[in-house]
């Protein structure tokens, strides 16, 4: 289970000065910055952007055009359903409706005890084995039915 | 002599519980006190078989599968150690049809070797193309690529070995070698299956590319769905440095070539070539105009190549046996072999490689025998999201580039999504216009508003709203969407709406009467 640090400006230096000689710096830097913090804050945002010589203007555009960075840390666990179309073809989305009513958020959202944020993915590359799902970074889930869904929300809620 | 088991984890085999079953098998031999080696491989791509546990014996490797970790106990009572009699035994693995009917040459080591070991990859051929091409030197190594007829396994299937000629000769200090796995396709899963299977054969692949253009850097751009390839690819790199196989003196050689791998962020737009270069220097994915051709003005300006990582794991093998081996499998312009990826609703899922020219209907029927929910197949999506979808009456097409593009389609990545008869195929349109939305680097207006407008006509025409008449604008959309746009994102776009409109009229409530109209 990942744990996130509280937003540190003095950390988040550390960070972006060991990776900002690296070429094409901005994309480590953000990754390493969400691994940390759990986001990419507003005030990480500036920092990165002077560290790298861009506008602060620049950094937002490149910040928000990814769908991996966050402006607010998930919840403690965060699970990503697939709903690409092997995942739709093989019953995904029954099962989506289903871990939206169950948790009582919708794709994106976050439970009100902060313990779930559920997230829409498109295509883990498992689409052998449709449905499928990834709790938190790498543990992946696949061939899901209501039955291993239930057992999957229920270890995310736990 | 200790016995020898294998079990894969790959993220498809971990999926359905690989883990516990290899750490219920460790602990279970430790309390018998059995001399096991467990040896962790990539997957064979016979995922409705994971996890699959393989035994070495005198004969060759012995199935079980699928195995959970409660049949642990049961499989080392019937002596599995020996290849003894289970009902899970599957007998030799590569005499399953499944396997037994493909022809294995990029994928020949996945699932066989540790990905993690660079003995076991030199033991199975493995570094014999980078020896060759160290001895033919840079041309006639471009030139190998040439003859092979080796195209773009990416989906835009373009002349891998012209790419690298430009490149080649072009005159700059610094050059590029880019890896694109950004496989975001949904039903591939060919590119995470060597990364997690066979690293090796893609390093050796992008260091044959360095020497042969004369590029001393490598970048691997992987997509960050992709946890487990980049953990694999990691660690394949640094054992390969450690042996001196990448580096400054690539293999005791005057060339330099050296390499890393990079994490994309959640954008699908940037499995596009010149989107991905621009994400790789730190900006947003947006799609560059061509020309320049990356191969004169690519990564930070410089020349580079950049392949998909199917492409460059063909080409070991092509410089090992030789053009012409390579070449004469396949049909018309599709030389080689394509690694075919069957999923979706489908009874056996999974990774076929074969030789261009086998039929849709072999491939969903007979190989992959089929929905997995038994009901009859209605439509199948072939090469990811922006690819047609093909009825059943359609399945003779050959799988080959220009047979589906006869057909107003395209092979892609090579991926086949397929559906049962509950899906409702304008929903399916709606979905592809939804995503290209959802996905679209926001450059050119025909993506970016087409897509939306699209996704609103669609709503309009099922709900009867002057169903005809945007019938129309519904393909006049598409035809600006397909000759407006920049790249394969919007332009392909139109392909999963205009077949599943052409095919499927009945769910958009239309009449092969207005289609005709429209025409």
């Amino acid at each position: 289970m990942p744990r996130y640090e509280p937003w540190d400006p003095e950390r988040a230096s550390v960070i972006i000065a060991a990776n900002r000689h690296r070429a094409g710096a901005a994309l480590p830097i953000l990754h390493a910055l969400q691994h940390a913090f759990g986001c990419v804050p507003e005030a990480a945002i500036a920092m990165v952007a002077d560290a790298l010589n861009l506008s602060r203007a620049e950094m937002h555009g490149t910040v928000t055009f990814y769908h991996d960075f966050r402006k607010e840390p998930p919840g403690r666990r965060v699970l990503k359903l697939c709903r690409a179309e092997s995942c739709q073809a093989a019953g995904g989305d029954a099962l989506a409706a289903r871990a939206e009513e169950k948790l009582g958020v919708e794709m994106g959202g976050t439970t009100a005890d902060a313990r779930v944020t559920l997230e829409a993915v498109y295509c883990l590359g498992l689409c052998h084995s449709s449905p499928a799902a990834m709790l938190d970074h790498d543990r992946v889930y696949g061939m899901l039915d209501e039955a291993k869904l239930d057992a999957l929300l229920k270890e995310a809620q736990a | 002599m200790s016995a020898r088991i294998y079990i894969s984890r790959d993220s498809g085999a971990l999926c359905v519980g690989a883990e516990e079953v290899a750490r219920a098998l460790f602990k279970a031999v430790e309390r018998r006190g059995l001399a096991v080696e467990i040896v962790r491989t990539g997957s064979r791509g016979m995922y409705w078989l994971e996890p699959l546990v393989e035994v070495a014996t005198p004969q060759g490797r012995i199935g079980y599968g699928p195995v959970k970790a409660n049949d642990i106990e049961s499989l080392l009572d019937s002596g599995v150690l020996e290849g003894g009699e289970h009902p899970l035994r599957l007998g030799l693995v590569e005499d399953i049809p499944f396997f037994k009917r493909q022809t294995r040459l990029t994928f020949a080591r996945v699932g066989v070797i540790d990905p993690r070991s660079l003995e076991d990859y030199r033991a199975h051929g493995g570094y014999k193309g980078l020896e060759k091409a160290l001895a033919l030197g840079p041309q006639a190594t471009v030139e190998e690529v040439v003859n092979s007829g080796l195209r773009g396994r990416g989906g835009a299937g373009f002349p891998t070995g012209i790419k690298w000629r430009t490149v080649a000769q072009t005159v700059n200090p610094q050059k590029y070698i880019v890896c694109n796995a950004d496989e975001g396709d949904s039903g591939t899963f060919a590119d995470r299956m060597i990364m997690e299977g066979d690293p090796l054969v893609l390093i050796e692949g992008m260091t044959i590319a360095g020497i042969a253009t004369g590029a001393t850097y490598g970048y691997i751009y992987i997509r960050s769905e992709y946890p487990h390839a980049v953990e694999a690819m990691e660690i394949a790199i640094r054992r390969a440095r450690e042996a001196g196989m990448l580096g400054p003196r690539v293999a005791g050689s005057a060339y330099a070539f050296d390499m890393e791998v990079r994490v994309g962020a959640g954008a699908y737009v940037c499995g596009e070539e010149t989107s991905l270069l621009e994400s790789l220097e730190g900006k947003r994915g947006e799609v560059r105009a061509k020309p320049p051709l990356p191969a004169h003005i690519g990564l930070f300006g410089k020349p580079t190549v950049i392949n998909n990582v199917l492409s460059l794991a063909s080409v070991p093998i092509i410089i090992s046996d030789g053009a012409a081996y390579y070449r004469d499998f396949g049909m018309g312009r599709s030389r080689g072999t394509m690694p075919i990826q069957l999923a979706g609703n489908i009874k056996y899922g999974g990774l076929f490689e074969t030789a261009f020219g086998i039929s849709l209907g072999e491939l969903v029927d007979d190989i992959g025998g089929g929905t997995r929910s038994g009901r009859p197949v209605r439509a199948v999506q072939v090469g990811g999201p922006l690819g047609a979808y093909f009825p059943p009456a359609l399945f003779d097409t050959a799988f080959d580039y220009e047979a589906f593009t006869a057909r107003d389609g395209l092979i892609g990545h090579g991926g086949i999504v397929v559906f049962d008869d509950s899906v409702d195929m304008a929903k399916q349109a709606r979905f592809a216009m939804e995503f290209c939305a959802i996905e679209s680097c926001g450059k050119c207006t025909p993506c970016r508003i087409g897509s939306a407008r699209g996704v609103e006509l669609v709503d309009k025409i099922v709900a009867n709203e002057d169903r005809a008449e945007n019938l129309l604008v519904l393909e006049d959309l598409c035809n600006t969407m397909k000759f407006g746009s920049l790249c394969a994102l919007g332009g392909f776009t139109p392909y999963p709406v205009m077949s599943a409109l052409t095919h499927f009229p009945e769910d958009f409530g239309a009449t092969p009467k207005h289609l005709a109209a429209a025409e």
